[in-house]
């Protein structure tokens, strides 16, 4: 009953060695860069003149955060939503953002290298997976409502919703970026976004005309995210910075667009907005300056385990 | 050297899709250039989805095959702007889509600024790509992969998959 595993250093060779044929020096065989190992390469990512390359560093990694950070969250529903359908919407939606991560982190450790963990020397792990893999908590620059925990499917539709609106709002603006880079990021990222805020704009409202218990489960997954959501629109001073040189957009200036947004979907649901303030910071600070909650730790530990028990990317 | 040039399009030109295999990424709209000099070929590709998991096959395949055709010294860059748009498929990617069964996209949405809610089902003025009947409902807006809607025909019942606009 039993079959022995094949034994990759066996001095016969194991089936595993075909894999490898042909593909020397050809790192998309690797577990690190299992795709290009530059997702830029060969794009012009010169800092435009006047801009501090720290700062867009920076703001690019808050940008990214927030993407990665739900997209690990967006992926955990994988083979639990409520059926096959939802299932796979959440899991394009998570790999759009993965998609939109995986850029902005390269671009941050393009504008400025220092932002990068170091690693082992002769280690394969490209930037982009360094900063997504060997950063702590604290360095992490997204917004909590991206990290926190997931709940229900009323949950998962009303952070969508949230963060979507909000998002799809700056990126519209940011397409415009004196950065081409961000700024091709951000036209890409505006037609995926469109998608995202209508599929949780919809389910919203199915959810809240639907029965009883959706309904109230949807008000009570409102009211938790709640105090999370104007964080999103609340301006860090490298968010204000780099809106000044005409490289970034200050939230504050997309408020009143995404209330008006909002506004509409909690009408045509027959929802209440909600009347609870905001989270508070420790000592003025928030997710966009390190400081998150205790979830976020948990999700890390999870997401970046193997990467760290193998930083040279084989085994 | 022009005739190489051509020469390296037409190689590059029939790497196919590693989703859509009935699509050469010419057709898909993919493969934005090929420009060759002193024996040296670039290419420009561009992502459908900013997450599409089949860039990396797509620079190996195209790399490999103009190898195979004596092309030794081949790099493959990555162009973001402008974005990719489901306009860019060609006539003929078409016309290949819908002989397997797989419903092509319409006109891609221009949006005003700023992009309105829609809380309704896409509309789509679609026909099942088997059968040919117009009666089709909307399974899910999101399908096996991120270019593609799913919808089932409301005659025959069977599934089939559309190319998403964008």
């Amino acid at each position: 009953m039993s079959h022995s595993a094949p034994d990759p250093s066996d001095a016969h060779g194991s089936v595993y060695d075909g894999l490898l044929d042909g593909a020397v020096g050809d790192s998309s065989q690797w577990a690190f860069g299992t795709d290009f190992e530059d997702p830029l390469a060969g794009v012009d990512t010169t800092v435009p003149e006047g801009v501090d390359p720290h700062a867009l560093a920076t703001y690019c990694l808050m940008l990214a955060d927030d993407a990665l950070v739900l997209s690990h969250r967006l992926s955990e529903w994988c083979s639990r939503a409520p059926d096959l359908e939802e299932d796979i919407a959440l899991a394009n939606i998570a790999l759009d953002l993965l998609g939109q991560a995986r850029l902005l982190l390269a671009r941050a450790a393009a504008a400025d290298p220092a932002v990068v963990p170091s690693l082992p020397e002769g280690s394969p792990v490209p930037p982009e997976d360094a900063l997504a893999f060997f950063r702590e908590a604290q360095a992490f620059r997204n917004v909590r409502i991206a990290e926190v925990a997931n709940g229900d499917f009323a949950h998962v539709v009303v952070r969508i919703l949230l963060v979507s609106t909000v998002r799809l709002a700056l990126l519209v603006r940011l397409a415009d970026s004196r950065d081409t880079v961000l700024a091709a990021v951000a036209a890409k990222g505006v037609k995926e976004l469109t998608y995202h805020r209508d599929y949780a704009g919809r389910w919203f409202l199915t959810l809240a005309r639907g029965t009883e218990e959706s309904r109230s489960r949807l008000v009570g997954a409102l009211d938790l995210l709640w105090p999370l959501y104007a964080e999103m629109l609340a301006a860090h001073p490298v968010e204000s910075s780099l809106a000044e040189t005409g490289v970034g957009v200050d939230p504050t200036t997309v408020a009143t667009e995404v209330d008006v947004v909002l506004e509409q979907v909690f009408a045509v649901s027959g929802v209440d907005r909600p009347d609870r303030g905001a989270l508070a910071g420790v000592r003025g600070r928030t997710g966009r300056d390190g400081l998150h909650t205790e979830e976020l730790s948990r999700m890390l530990a999870e997401m970046q385990v193997v990467a760290r028990a193998h930083p040279e990317g084989r085994w | 050297m022009v005739t190489a040039t051509v020469s390296a399009y037409d190689v590059a030109c029939t790497v196919t899709d590693p989703e859509m295999p009935m699509l050469t990424l010419a057709d898909l709209g993919v493969l934005r250039s090929v420009e060759e000099q002193d024996g040296r070929v670039e290419l420009a590709i561009t992502p459908t989805y900013s997450g599409c998991p089949a860039m990396a096959t797509m620079r190996d395949d195209l790399v490999h095959r103009l190898r195979d055709a004596g092309y030794d010294d081949v790099h493959v860059r990555v162009v973001l702007q402008p974005p990719w748009s489901s306009d860019w498929i060609t006539q003929d990617g078409r016309r290949k889509l819908a002989e397997h069964d797989i419903s092509p996209p319409g006109a891609a949405p221009r949006h005003d600024r700023p992009i309105s809610l829609n809380l309704l089902p896409t509309r789509r003025d679609i026909a099942c790509p088997r059968c040919d009947q117009a009666g089709v409902e909307l399974t899910s807006e999101f399908g096996p992969t991120a270019c593609k809607a799913l919808y089932r025909c409301t005659a025959c019942l069977e599934p089939f998959e559309h190319v998403k606009e964008i």
